[in-house]
């Protein structure tokens, strides 16, 4: 049999409202990857870059995107049709030290939130400086947002990447609305 | 009414814009820039609320946040209402509606005023004495009657029908208060190069700059100086300015609370929040709040047309408002002068200036007799006279040793009254800084800060303009280099301006009547009077904390803004004590009311929590489920059919699974991948459990316990290969259990390459169970044998299934042939369908966690949380089989071999229950008992821990704690109930299969 | 709302982090060598100190990781932040505030 099952966005039975700046995207394959904090990781050819080991830090090629989210531990970000290659080729580069590698690509969903106004509508929830000087663009952190726990991202000096479990993703989105409403 | 007592000129309101707006009904105009107390003053409306304990009638008294008596409910409607605004901070707007409280039926006529008749009977500190007796007179008599009476305002009687917003901000420097201190602290600060936050509670920035229309500040008139200040202050990027915004609290690590207020002033505005709150965390702060005027204490100084002199002052240069026609001023301080030329200049009558001092002089004394103004020295107030409105006051002379003379009735509408000025150290004081008393300055000021903090201006009692300007600018500077900035250097401001600086007064006036037939008020929002005072410490109080509680001064929403001060000064005189000796009390957030709505923000309705929903929930939505609340989680209950109730849907549900078969959204279940080369011996020394020698592919009943022995939680947990486990957990345990095995992980085994990594969402989790599952599931699944021998109980396998990869165990938690089908989430939805789908021929149904509940209590399967409390054992639960015996280590293991924690100890076992009568289903929670006769207290041997009626049983069933329970079945207990007693046998926990046989269908 | 200096990430707002009680509280090597009264001590016995405080933190909604900090139960001023396994700064930088 195969693979015809129906993929079901966590924000299928939400009503969304058009807005340019906020958008849910769709699939995508995601592993949590996890070395030893002390180990020098290799540079993974599989995702085409090396791992960041700065805090709060992300690492992005063509293809994929590494984001240090703790001590030995990444977010690897890329295609969803590229995750069962990524996932074997990354067990073979890593193969000979101690790692964990578990997909979750289906645990969280991603979205882009762009615009003058971006860093403020997380303001909203997030508690952060989000002023370019004290998180800049290629920063990233687990964070929160008003009762939700998130990824954030900026990958622009107006543009964010959040990540976020899926059971959250509507509670999200309609506190996204509701700031995005706000003139003021 | 036509604005009567506005004057032609003058004042920052815009005359060309005429605002309409009613008060307790009555229709009114004003202009804008007006807020509700100027605009009523211009209508010649002093009279504005009734006192809270005598519902004496009460005028407007200041200007400001610090006003006790103009409290008025605004709102057009009940979705609007707001009580207890202050009418001298509402902002006028066209259509405002207000109305006055603690009133009934009017403000002119109250039958409650009957208090101030009986106001003998009721001193401070009445209701602990009163309403003692008879005892049951409290509620049937007392309660009703002052609940009806007490209060300030009302609630609303509709949800609030506005939204409110929030938003945290940082910045380097925030400056609180844009008067001139704040002004030139902002200046210096962006001047330093840092980002900036100004904000101002009042709508327009400038704060006493706003009434100055004497002063020049570097040759230009205030006022200009002002506008042009503000100009270069927004065209520095770098500086965000908040008007109308309060700062109400100042909470640690320098994070302060703003309330914004959004659109209450725009009643066009339709669809945008009504107020914002800001949590800002500023490097440094520098706080500008100014000061604010201090009432005299007297005999019924509380009439309405008695006031603050600086208020009127700001009412006539401010709003162009005339708030009286004659005056009488009383005061201990200069400034009051000021306001009685300013009154002069706008044509009011100034019938004396009663000073109290012997020999005032001074700039604006002197200008104040050079505009020939009768100037009293030495005379103090004794009485007012009027009822609605001030008509008269008793001024005396007032000889040097204290001793009053005869007193003179002196005729007049407005009685301005000054004790000089009280820092607002509110801010710094909630900030945990100590306040030092200054005896020059008479008042606390602040002393060492406990946070990065600068206070400027006059909340430190700087008090002369162009030193202001300097103090405000020289903190401006400090806190933006202490932030990192630039060194901006010192500069002056060159003012002209006559110093208004000498006097000041705190207690209360002598009047050389007999103290106990008077009132002079010295809280006037809780109706506290210096005799109350007097009576505290005459009872024995004496610490200022006991005095205030006892007459709670200074309790009331304005914390004791104005009286604060003088209730010390009666205390420093009666105690004999100086006032640093006395100490103040802490002043508490927020420094003036704030609505809940802004603290509960976006979390109200739909958002009120996170709401965590299942990949299958919409389908047993559309199914028609009822859904339960576990932790976050929506669960699907049970799946009624037309007509059926929980109980008929809970039977057919169990029958049809034990029959045939059922499907189960198990998805919430807690999930954490534990991968790595110790991943066994991790869990080893974390479950009571031995894992070393678990194969790949097989399954086990997993135990946690706490360090304390006791169970934590439970789950079934596979092994996927040599380094990685797919741990399972109860779906509330989840988020404790992973918290827990990465608290051990990272601080006692470091040492253990292993890591975690929660995948509860990553999977859908679809139990499929009963005889007919492997039947029904086996035409779904791809590269794996599901047969019994290939796939025994527990045991798990990576396969597809219905073409998707997953992960399928081969499990039951309902005592039949079962399997759990782990598959990517966001496939969840459309393999539930077609095995939903695909089942039907089979008799398939849908059933929801009661069903759960009742089939594992048939097996005798416990749920953590249900049969344990966090004091059962895994012996106390009949799981001691599962601790691995050989383990040197585990959580919870040299707990276990505590005294009491195990052999010869009568503790609580689980074990079943069967009522004598099938039909009675018990109540979970219910105590047993083995004398029903024995008197209270009872010796009480146990509870029921889960009760159920069982379809399979056709009969009810419970699972109990009962103490040394498994030596005790075959026994009889009894649950004694109100109105009866039931009678119950003890049982073995297990009801249905004991064998284990329908576990291979 | 405290602000915490995380050991990686810096300072970060306190709705990040979740307080893990008393820091230094040692499990046994091996807890079969201790008697009752040690362990009940282990399990329940707490300093509850006024003044400066060794307290584990974890900063849970960030790097997720466990740490130690010296705060003034007094004031909630942190004295020091530092990781699991490095000890506890000595007296002379709890003077030093």
């Amino acid at each position: 049999m195969a693979e015809t099952m129906a993929r079901l966005h966590p924000l299928a039975a939400v009503k969304t409202v058009a807005d340019p700046h906020l958008v849910a995207q769709g699939p995508m394959g995601r592993f949590s990857l996890r070395l030893s904090p002390t180990a020098a990781p290799p540079p993974l050819g599989a995702l085409g870059l090396s791992l960041p080991l700065a805090p709060c830090r992300a690492a992005q090629s063509e293809t994929a995107a590494a984001l240090w989210l703790g001590p030995g531990e990444w977010l690897l970000l890329t295609a969803p049709e590229r995750a069962p290659a990524v996932e074997a080729a990354l067990r073979a580069e890593l193969a000979g030290q101690a790692f964990s590698l578990v997909e979750i690509s289906h645990r969280q969903t991603g979205f882009s939130l762009s615009g003058p106004r971006a860093a403020q509508r997380l303001n909203a929830g997030c508690p952060l400086d989000l002023d370019l000087a004290s998180f800049p663009v290629g920063m990233c952190t687990r964070t929160v947002f008003a009762k939700a726990e998130i990824v954030l991202w900026r990958t622009g000096a107006e543009q964010f990447h959040i990540e976020v479990w899926r059971s959250f993703v509507p509670y999200l989105w309609e506190l996204l609305v509701i700031v995005g409403a706000e003139t003021s | 009414m036509s604005q009567n007592f506005r004057l032609p000129t003058g004042g920052r309101v815009n005359r060309g814009k005429k605002i309409s707006f009613t008060f307790d009904g009555r229709r009114m105009s004003g202009l804008e820039g007006d807020t509700l107390a100027s605009a009523l003053l211009a209508n010649g409306e002093h009279l504005a609320g009734r006192s809270f304990k005598y519902h004496r009638p009460r005028g407007i008294l200041s200007a400001g946040p610090e006003e006790p008596n103009a409290l008025v409910g605004v709102g057009a409607d009940e979705g609007h209402y707001s009580p207890n605004l202050r009418a001298t901070q509402v902002e006028l707007f066209e259509g405002l509606v207000a109305e006055s409280q603690n009133r009934s039926p009017s403000l002119r006529y109250d039958w409650a005023g009957v208090n101030n008749l009986i106001w003998r009977f009721i001193p401070a500190g009445f209701y602990y004495k009163t309403f003692m007796w008879p005892r049951g007179a409290w509620t049937k008599f007392f309660e009703p009657r002052i609940r009806a009476m007490a209060g300030l305002g009302r609630a609303p009687r509709a949800p609030d029908a506005t939204t409110y917003a929030q938003r945290y901000a940082h910045c380097d420097v925030l400056v609180v208060g844009a008067g001139p201190a704040g002004l030139a602290a902002a200046l210096a600060a962006v001047q330093g190069g840092q980002r900036v936050i100004l904000c101002d509670e009042q709508n327009e920035l400038g704060g006493s700059l706003l009434s100055e229309t004497d002063a020049t500040i570097d040759g230009a008139p205030a006022a200009r100086w002002l506008s042009e200040t503000i100009a270069q202050l927004r065209a520095a990027g770098s500086l965000q300015i908040l008007a109308r915004t309060t700062a109400f609290g100042y909470f640690p690590h320098n994070m302060l609370g703003l309330v914004e207020r959004l659109t209450d002033h725009l009643p066009g505005v339709a669809g945008q929040p009504r107020e914002r709150l800001w949590q800002v965390r500023a490097k440094q702060v520098v706080l500008a709040a100014g000061e604010i005027e201090r009432p005299l204490v007297f005999p019924d100084n509380d009439r309405p047309g008695i006031m603050l002199a600086g208020a009127a002052r700001i009412y006539a240069s401010r709003y162009g408002v005339k708030p009286g026609q004659r005056a009488v001023i009383v005061t201990a301080h200069d400034s009051a002068y000021r306001a009685a030329l300013a009154l002069y200049q706008a044509g009011v009558g100034i019938a004396a200036i009663a000073d109290v001092r012997a020999n005032p002089q001074g700039g604006w004394v002197d200008l104040a007799r050079k505009a020939g103004l009768p100037v009293r020295a030495g005379c103090t107030i004794t009485g007012t006279s009027g009822r609605l409105r001030v008509s008269g006051a008793d001024l005396a002379p007032l000889a040097a040793d204290g001793t009053v003379g005869a007193s003179e009735r002196v005729s007049c509408d407005l009685l301005l009254m000054s004790g000089g000025f009280t820092p607002s150290v509110h801010l710094f004081s909630q900030s945990r800084g100590k306040l030092v008393y200054d005896d020059a300055l008479g008042a606390f000021v602040p002393g060492t800060p406990a946070e990065d903090c600068w206070v400027a201006g006059a909340c430190r009692g700087v008090s002369l303009l162009s030193e202001v300007l300097a103090d405000g600018f020289a903190k401006g500077a400090s806190a933006a280099r202490a932030a990192g900035g630039a060194l901006v250097p010192a500069r002056g401001f060159a003012t002209t301006h006559a110093p208004a600086t000498g006097g000041g007064f705190a207690g209360a006036l002598p009047h050389g009547k007999n103290p106990a037939s008077v009132r002079a008020f010295v809280d006037f929002q809780n109706d506290s009077t210096a005799k109350d005072i007097k009576l505290a410490i005459s009872e024995g109080l004496r610490s200022i904390e006991h005095i205030k509680r006892y007459t709670t001064t200074g309790m009331a929403t304005d914390q004791g803004k104005i009286s604060n001060m003088n209730a010390l000064g009666i205390a420093t005189d009666v105690l004999a004590r100086p006032i640093a000796q006395i100490g103040t009390t802490t002043f508490r957030m927020p420094y003036t009311p704030t609505t809940f709505g802004v603290f509960a923000g976006y979390a109200r309705g739909d958002l009120f929590d996170t709401v965590r929903r299942t990949p299958v929930h919409h389908w047993a939505e559309a199914q028609g489920a009822v859904f339960e609340d576990v932790s976050l989680w929506k669960r699907a209950r049970y799946f009624p059919l037309a007509g059926e109730d929980m109980h008929q849907a809970v039977a057919r549900e169990c029958r049809a699974v034990r029959a045939a078969a059922g499907i189960f959204d198990a998805s919430t279940l807690g999930k954490i991948e534990v991968a790595g080369p110790d991943a066994a011996e991790f869990l080893n020394r974390m479950y009571v459990n031995a894992w070393s020698k678990l194969k790949p592919g097989r399954l086990r009943y997993g135990l946690l316990l706490r360090e304390d022995g006791f169970i934590l939680d439970d789950g079934v947990i596979g092994r996927m290969s040599d380094e990685c486990f797919h741990v399972t957990t109860t779906t509330g345990g989840a988020a404790r259990v992973l918290t827990m095995m990465e608290d051990y992980r990272q601080t006692e085994f470091p040492e253990l390459k292993v890591w975690l990594t929660s995948t509860t969402e990553q999977w859908a989790v679809i139990a499929l169970q009963g005889p007919k599952a492997r039947e029904i599931l086996a035409p779904f699944v791809e590269g794996a044998d599901i047969s019994h021998a290939a796939m025994p109980h527990m045991s798990v396998v990576e396969c597809r299934v219905a073409g998707v990869p997953a992960r399928l165990f081969r499990v039951s938690f309902t005592g039949e042939l079962g399997f759990e089908i782990n598959v990517p989430a966001d496939y969840g939805r459309a393999v539930w369908e077609a095995i939903f789908a695909a089942g039907q021929p089979a008799g398939l149904v849908a059933y929801g966690t009661e069903t759960m509940h009742v089939l594992r209590a048939e097996k005798g399967y416990i749920i953590v949380g249900q049969e344990t409390d966090g004091t059962v054992t895994p012996d106390d639960a009949g799981l001691s089989w599962a601790i691995g015996k050989a383990k040197p280590d585990f959580v919870g293991k040299r707990a276990l071999a505590r005294a009491g924690m195990g052999e010869g100890v009568q503790r609580k076992q689980l074990v079943g229950l069967l009522t004598d009568d099938p039909q009675v289903v018990l109540e979970e929670g219910a105590q047993l008992v083995a004398d029903p006769a024995q008197p209270p207290p009872m010796t009480m041997l146990g509870h029921v821990t889960s009760s159920y009626w069982s379809a399979t049983l056709n009969r009810s069933m419970a699972l109990a704690l009962v103490k040394n329970g498994r030596a005790r079945i075959g026994e009889t207990l009894h649950v004694p109930m109100p109105g009866r007693v039931i009678r119950v046998t003890i049982t073995g926990p297990v009801f249905y299969d004991a064998e284990g046989i329908k576990l291979d269908g | 709302m405290l602000l915490i200096t995380c050991p990686f990430c810096g300072p970060r707002p306190e709705l990040e982090f979740g307080y893990a009680g008393e820091a230094h509280v040692v499990r046994a090597q091996d807890p079969r060598d201790v008697s009752d009264s040690q362990w009940t001590e282990y399990l329940y016995q707490r300093s509850n100190v006024r003044g400066v405080h060794a307290e584990r933190w974890r900063h849970a909604h960030g790097c997720a990781q466990f740490f130690n900090a010296l705060r003034d139960t007094t004031t909630d001023h942190f004295v020091a932040t530092y990781r699991i396994g490095e000890s506890r700064p000595d007296a002379a930088v709890e003077a030093g505030r």
